[in-house]
Formats: structure tokens, C-alpha cells, sequence
């Protein structure tokens, strides 16, 4: 009898996910849109109108659809239950063969940002990395750049292994709950991504204000809007026109000043050499 | 302290009540306040279990797979809200693991992940022994109340395994607004409760006290010889101190009648002293004067005297004679041989007096029931009737009216004459039985006292009251066979 309806169950789990991704697959469906936190993706408002502006100028259904984990936005993406998705840098190096890059995201005027290790503001004495040996540490994601990657990188190069180096450390799954994490000192130090750092830092400052900025990584190439692979080209170049076109309008003027963003280029895989090679170095591919 | 033992029951009786009242409504207050600081904190640590058993079934995977996130912020999500009863509101949440380390908390800064329970502070090393003895998986739910916090301890457990223990701390400071207004609230019927009770008490003590004073002064009064009542209506009600009241009342004409009861007695000592020296006296000189008179009738018998010794002789004999008469007046010689008194006898005195009364326009009015001979000595009884009425018409006033009544019942025989007119004065009352005591010029003042040793001498009893404008003697004999037999002392 338990396994009858752990059977239907499943049956009708089955039934629900072939019955949302539908849109995916077909032409006239909704264009479905990934996003991750590697930009405060859980604002509502401001994606919305987003959302409505996509749908405006592109004259079909935009839909949105937020996860929290990359890997779980890539999988999407691979399984083409997405269109697109902005996803990070760590993962569009990762399953380079399996997207296409139709944007990147121009802040404070070029196409750059970094990892920024963060402490407490209560905190005044740590000044690097090393310092927080035996702490605990709050990553974003295991596909993350900025927030997970470049800390593993700097503290190989230092000759630690990561995996000992902390007490303790936790995933937070997003670049603000690390910086809430560490602002609560919950994690005595934590990495997040300046873009990330930048936006909040106008929106809620007094979560900024709890924390300090110990050291900057350098510079990896911006978190890029990726297609999935089957995209047609009519949709693919749709998106990015409309990428690339939003400063010439109000509207996308507007849009673009609540991400904090000065706008979206045709970036090329050069911009991601950086992360490729850090990839190769931690050893993750 | 004795100061205030000594003072009046008027202070003292409401003082103690009032102290009595204060310290109940102080007590009734403060256990008020202890219940409800009790029922707050069963409160806190009832709605702090339950909540407790909330968060620990979504506590439960986020620790089985290690998502600290998660976690922190399942124990974060109460203490965000922003509700209105603080007192709900735990300070912190701690999610222990098993070897009692902190898995994460609510306060990371106050207790930072894997600190360990046992050194966070005192009541936390309490805490972590207290959940050290009971690490199975359906250990109960345990509270813990510290001088500063209370600890509500709940075990993350599900499906037979447990990962750890979720702890939630309330502050007391929170129950401090709370407490304030129960607080509050408690004094304020305290004090409506003393509003109303302590006038009542004050009151109560004054109607007790206030007649307990006076009959305390009047106990004094009494003890200094003034036999006084405390005025009626005093107290008037039939509890104990009414009782008191007129146990008073009763004592005080006790000790009047014995006091009167002590004057007469005094008085009749004095008259029978008197009676005795008189009769005494009077003997004494009967028996020379007897003999001085026998020789001078011997003296005139012989003849052959002067004109001028005849003249002194008599001279002599009529001053003697007056001496005896005088002496004889004194001398109430009861034992004289006397018929019966008769009915009769009362109408002669009144045919005697009847001189005397028409002098002086005055009415004698004779009443009586005695229809046989009664059995006592007439002469006596008839002096007696006759000294008494005689005061009575020498004391009315012209054109009044004297009246007499002789009644004999119960082997008595009553006499009872009463005159208007002059009253007697009160000075002249105590000696008005002795001999020479004269209320008019006219009189040698030995009616009464004759009358009086006669009744003394028949055992019988004499009074007198001279009240509004009446003077009233009254005499009571008693009659038989034999009743009457002269005293020892007046046939002495």
C-alpha cells in the first residue's frame, strides 16, 4: 500500500514539473529567465518591473524563476527548462560548453568586479585572511566566484588547505545572507562580491555598516547573462538587444540604476580567463 | 514600646486594628504579586515549550544536514517579530548539538557557534548538566530558572534520533513592566481596601474605647469614695461591656444602700449610747431626788418655819420637781403593765389633740383598720400616735391638713402620719431622734426622742422623709403574744 501511493506521488510530481517547464520547450511559451543571488535577487519590486519591461519590449511572457543555489540554475539551464539565466562567472567558466554568453554587466563603467573578504564592524583587528585561521567562515556558494572560490584560491596560495583551515565554516546560500551572517557574527568573516557589496551599501546600509571589508581580490570578469544552447537565435538576439539597448531608454535607465548597473556589453571569454585559471588552480576542474 | 502600650484603648484599639488591617492588606497584596509572578513565569515557560516544539521540527533537518543558515534562521524568526507582548519574545535561542556545543543562536555575538554550553556562564553550566542527565530521545521538556533568566530546554529529536537540544532563554526584565502593573494594581485595592476598613476600625475603636474611658474615670471615682454611675445610655447594648455597665450600675447602688445601710447604723448606736447614758442618768438622780423631795415634805410636815423659809422651800421643791419631770420625760419606762391597744385608743388621741388643732386651724384626719385589740401596750402606742401628731399640727402650716393611717397586717402594726408645711431642714435630720433637738422654740425637743426609744423598745422601726412640701414619719411595730417584751437596755 506504501509503495502504491509513494508510486502515485511520484507520478504526479512528474506530471507537475513536465507541466511547468512546458514553456521552455515551446516557441510560443513564455521566455523563462534564471536568476541567482549573485545580485540581490530576492528584491520583488524592482524585478518585476524588470519582468514587465522584458515583456514589453520583447511582445511575449517573460517569466522569472529565482534559485537560490547556481548549481540548481545550471541544471535548469542544461536541462532547458531555462532560456536564460544571469548566473556567476565560477559557473559560466564551468559549463562554458553548455551556454552561450549573451551579456555582461557593465558596473561603475567596466565590465569588472571582485571578492571582498568581510569581518564584523566589531572586529577591528583582523586585517587579513590569515588572521581568521581556526574562525568561522560563511561562503555564498560552492558556485560561486567571489564568494567561494577566490577565498579557497587565496588561502592555497598561501599554503593552507581550505578544508582545515576554518573551525567551522557554512554555506549561507546568497551574498547578502553572508553579509547578515557575518554583520550577526554568526561567521567571525565571510566573502561576497563587490557588485553585491555596492548595491546594498545604498539599499540597506546599516547591514553594510555591520560589517568591514578586510581585503579586495582582484578583478574577475562580471557575473554574465547566459543563454541555454537551444535557444533560436531570434530569442537569443532579442535578449541581448534588449540588454544592450536599456540605456536608451527611461525606462531602462531607470531599471538599470535600481540594479546598480551602468548598463550590459557583448563580453567575450577573455573577460573570464582570470576565473578559469583560479578554477584550474584550486583544482576544481 | 511601653509608651505605646500605655496609651488610652480610644488610640490604642484603633491603632492595633489599623496595623492589623495594613498588615493583611499588605499580605493579601503581596501574594497576589507572587501568584502573578508565578503564573507569568509558568506562563513563559508553557508558551516557550510550545513554541519550542515548533522549532524544532524545522530545527531538525536543517541540522541533520549541517545548514547552519537554515538553522540560524529558524532560531532568528521568533525574535524578529514585532509583537506587541514583549513577554513572549525570548531573549536568545540556542540550538545545542550533542556534546553541547552551539550549533548556532539566535545572539552568534553572545554565544558564537560551537562554544561550548557549560561556558557561557553559571546558569548555562546549571543548564548543561541539567541536559546531561537526560540525553535520551524522549527526554521531557525541561525549565530552568536562573536569578536573571529563565532556560526552557527542548530536545531536537525526531524518529527515535536526537541531534541536540534547542534551548530557549527569556530575560526576566521583561516581566518587570508586568509585574510593575500587577504591582500597581495590587496596591491600589490595598488602598481602597484601607479607604474603607480603616474609618470603620477608627469607628469601631472609638464606640468600644470611648465608654471603656468613661467607665474606667467612674471605676476611679468609685475607688476615691464619690458613688457615681456613669451617666445612662452610656453604652447601650447587651454584649459584654453593656454587661460590664450594668454590673457597674448594680455595684454602685450596692454600695450606695450600704453606705446608707452604715449611717443608720452609726445613728442607731449613737441614739441607743444616748439612751443608755440618759436612762442611766436619770436614775442616778431619781434616787437622791427622791429623797431630797421626801425630806422637804418631812421639813414643811414638822411646821414651826418662817414665811421665808416655806417661800425658799417651795421655791426648792418646784425646781426639783421639774428636775424629776424632766428626768422622768427622759426615762421611757416600756416596762410598764399596759392593756392592749384598742380601737378606741386612736380616737381618744384625736379628741386630745383636738384642742391643739383647732388653734391652730388645723385637720386631723384618722384612718384606721384596726378592729380587735391589737397586742401591744396601749399607753406606749397611743404616746407614740400622740407625740407624732402633735409634731405634725405644730409643723402644717395654718388651715392644713394632717393625716394619719394605723394599719395592722402580717403581724405588723403600721403608723404613718404626714403633714405639709415647713420641711424638715437636712442638717437636723441625722439628729432628729436625739433628746433637746427641737424643730420650734415652743418644744423642750424630747417628743422624738421618747418616741423613738418607745419603738426601739417594741423593736420596732422608725423613719422619716420630708420631701416635696410632705413630711412623712412612718412606724412599723410588730404585734403577738409575745412580741413585745422591753429591751434590756431600756429597762436598765
Amino acid at each position: 500500500m506504501k509503495e502504491l501511493i509513494r508510486a502515485l506521488l511520484l507520478l504526479a510530481l512528474l506530471a507537475l514539473v513536465s507541466g511547468t517547464s512546458l514553456g521552455a520547450e515551446t516557441a510560443n511559451g513564455p521566455l523563462r529567465v534564471g536568476l541567482t543571488p549573485t545580485f540581490p535577487h530576492d528584491q520583488y519590486q524592482p524585478l518585476e518591473q524588470w519582468r514587465l519591461y522584458m515583456e514589453r519590449k520583447l511582445g511575449r511572457r517573460v517569466e522569472f524563476v529565482r534559485r537560490d543555489r547556481y548549481i540548481e540554475t545550471m541544471d535548469l539551464l542544461r536541462l532547458k527548462k531555462l532560456d536564460f539565466a544571469w548566473v556567476c562567472d565560477y559557473p559560466y567558466v564551468y559549463f562554458k560548453k553548455q551556454v552561450k554568453l549573451v551579456a555582461v554587466p557593465i558596473h561603475k563603467g567596466r565590465p569588472y568586479y571582485r571578492s571582498y573578504l568581510i569581518v564584523p564592524a566589531t572586529d577591528t583587528t583582523t586585517t587579513s585572511l590569515a588572521q581568521l585561521k581556526g574562525k568561522v567562515f560563511a561562503y555564498t556558494d560552492p558556485y560561486s566566484n567571489t564568494g567561494y572560490l577566490t577565498p579557497r584560491y587565496e588561502l592555497q596560495q598561501m599554503g593552507e588547505n581550505p578544508a582545515y583551515f576554518f573551525r567551522k565554516s557554512f554555506f549561507a546560500w546568497s551574498h547578502r545572507r553572508v553579509l547578515e551572517a557575518v554583520a550577526n557574527g554568526l561567521a567571525d568573516g565571510g566573502a561576497v562580491s563587490s557588485h553585491v557589496w555596492d548595491t546594498l551599501s545604498i539599499g540597506k546600509p546599516e547591514l553594510i555598516a555591520a560589517t568591514r571589508v578586510v581585503a579586495k581580490s582582484q578583478e574577475y570578469g562580471f557575473a554574465p547573462f547566459v543563454a541555454q544552447m537551444s535557444v533560436s537565435d531570434e530569442d537569443f538576439h532579442a535578449m541581448q538587444r534588449l540588454l544592450l539597448d536599456m540605456t536608451t531608454d527611461a525606462d531602462g535607465r531607470a531599471l538599470l540604476k535600481d540594479l546598480n548597473l551602468d548598463g550590459f556589453m557583448i563580453g567575450n571569454t577573455q573577460l573570464f580567463e582570470r576565473v578559469e585559471r583560479v578554477m584550474r588552480a584550486v583544482g576544481e576542474k | 514600646m511601653n509608651a505605646l502600650f500605655n496609651l488610652s484603648f480610644r488610640y490604642k484599639i484603633p491603632l492595633w486594628g489599623s496595623l492589623l488591617i495594613i498588615t493583611a492588606t499588605l499580605a493579601v497584596s503581596s501574594t497576589l504579586i507572587v501568584q502573578s509572578y508565578e503564573d507569568l513565569q509558568s506562563d513563559v515557560v508553557s508558551s516557550s515549550a510550545s513554541l519550542g516544539r515548533t522549532l524544532v521540527k524545522t530545527l531538525f533537518p536543517a541540522m541533520l544536514q549541517e545548514e547552519v543558515w537554515q538553522a540560524f534562521a529558524i532560531v532568528k524568526a521568533p525574535l524578529h517579530e514585532e509583537s506587541g507582548s514583549k513577554l513572549i519574545q525570548p531573549e536568545m535561542i540556542l540550538a545545542l548539538d550533542r556534546n553541547q556545543q552551539v550549533f548556532v543562536s539566535s545572539h552568534p555575538k553572545a554565544a558564537p557557534m560551537l562554544a561550548e554550553l557549560h561556558r557561557l556562564g553559571d546558569d548555562y553550566d546549571r543548564l548543561a548538566e541539567l541536559i546531561r542527565a537526560r540525553p535520551e530521545v524522549d527526554a521531557p521538556i525541561l525549565d530552568f530558572s536562573g536569578p536573571q533568566r529563565i532556560y526552557v530546554a527542548v530536545p531536537i529529536a525526531e524518529e527515535g534520533a536526537r541531534l541536540g537540544t534547542l534551548v530557549i532563554v527569556h530575560s526576566k526584565d521583561v516581566f518587570l513592566p508586568r509585574f510593575r502593573s500587577v504591582a500597581w494594581r495590587s496596591a491600589q485595592i490595598g488602598l481602597v481596601v484601607l479607604a474603607v476598613l480603616l474609618p470603620i476600625n477608627w469607628y469601631w475603636g472609638q464606640r468600644t474605647a470611648v465608654p471603656l474611658a468613661k467607665l474606667a474615670r467612674s471605676t476611679g471615682d468609685v475607688a476615691r469614695g464619690a458613688l457615681r454611675e456613669p451617666p445612662p445610655g452610656t453604652y447601650a447594648f447587651k454584649d459584654e461591656l453593656g454587661e460590664l455597665f450594668e454590673a457597674f450600675g448594680v455595684m454602685v447602688k450596692a454600695l450606695q444602700e450600704k453606705q446608707l445601710l452604715e449611717q443608720e447604723v452609726i445613728r442607731s448606736e449613737r441614739l441607743a449610747a444616748i439612751g443608755r447614758l440618759s436612762a442611766g442618768l436619770a436614775h442616778e438622780i431619781n434616787n437622791p431626788l427622791g429623797g431630797m423631795l421626801v425630806a422637804l415634805d418631812n421639813f414643811k410636815r414638822r411646821g414651826g418655819h418662817d414665811e421665808r423659809a416655806l417661800k425658799t422651800v417651795a421655791m426648792i421643791e418646784r425646781g426639783l420637781s421639774q428636775i424629776r419631770d424632766t428626768v422622768s420625760a427622759m426615762l421611757v419606762e416600756a416596762g410598764v403593765k399596759s392593756r392592749d391597744l384598742a380601737p378606741q385608743d386612736l380616737k381618744d388621741v384625736q379628741m386630745l389633740l383636738s384642742g391643739e388643732a383647732h388653734k391652730r386651724s388645723v385637720a386631723i384626719e384618722v384612718e384606721s383598720d384596726i378592729e380587735a385589740p391589737v397586742a401591744l401596750p396601749a399607753t406606749l402606742v397611743r404616746q407614740v400616735v400622740m407625740n407624732l401628731l402633735l409634731n405634725a399640727v405644730q409643723a402644717c402650716e395654718d388651715s392644713g391638713t394632717v393625716r394619719c393611717a394605723v394599719r395592722h397586717a402580717d403581724h405588723r402594726l403600721a403608723i404613718e402620719t404626714e403633714n405639709g408645711g415647713r420641711p424638715i431642714p437636712p442638717e437636723m435630720m441625722t439628729h432628729l431622734f436625739e433628746p433637746f433637738v427641737s424643730g420650734n422654740e415652743a418644744g423642750h425637743g424630747l417628743g422624738l426622742w421618747v418616741t423613738y426609744q418607745i419603738v426601739s423598745q417594741l423593736r420596732g422601726q422608725i423613719t422619716v422623709e420630708s420631701r416635696d412640701g410632705l413630711t412623712r414619719f412612718s412606724v412599723s411595730l410588730p404585734t403577738g403574744e409575745a412580741s413585745w417584751a422591753p429591751t434590756p437596755c431600756a429597762s436598765a
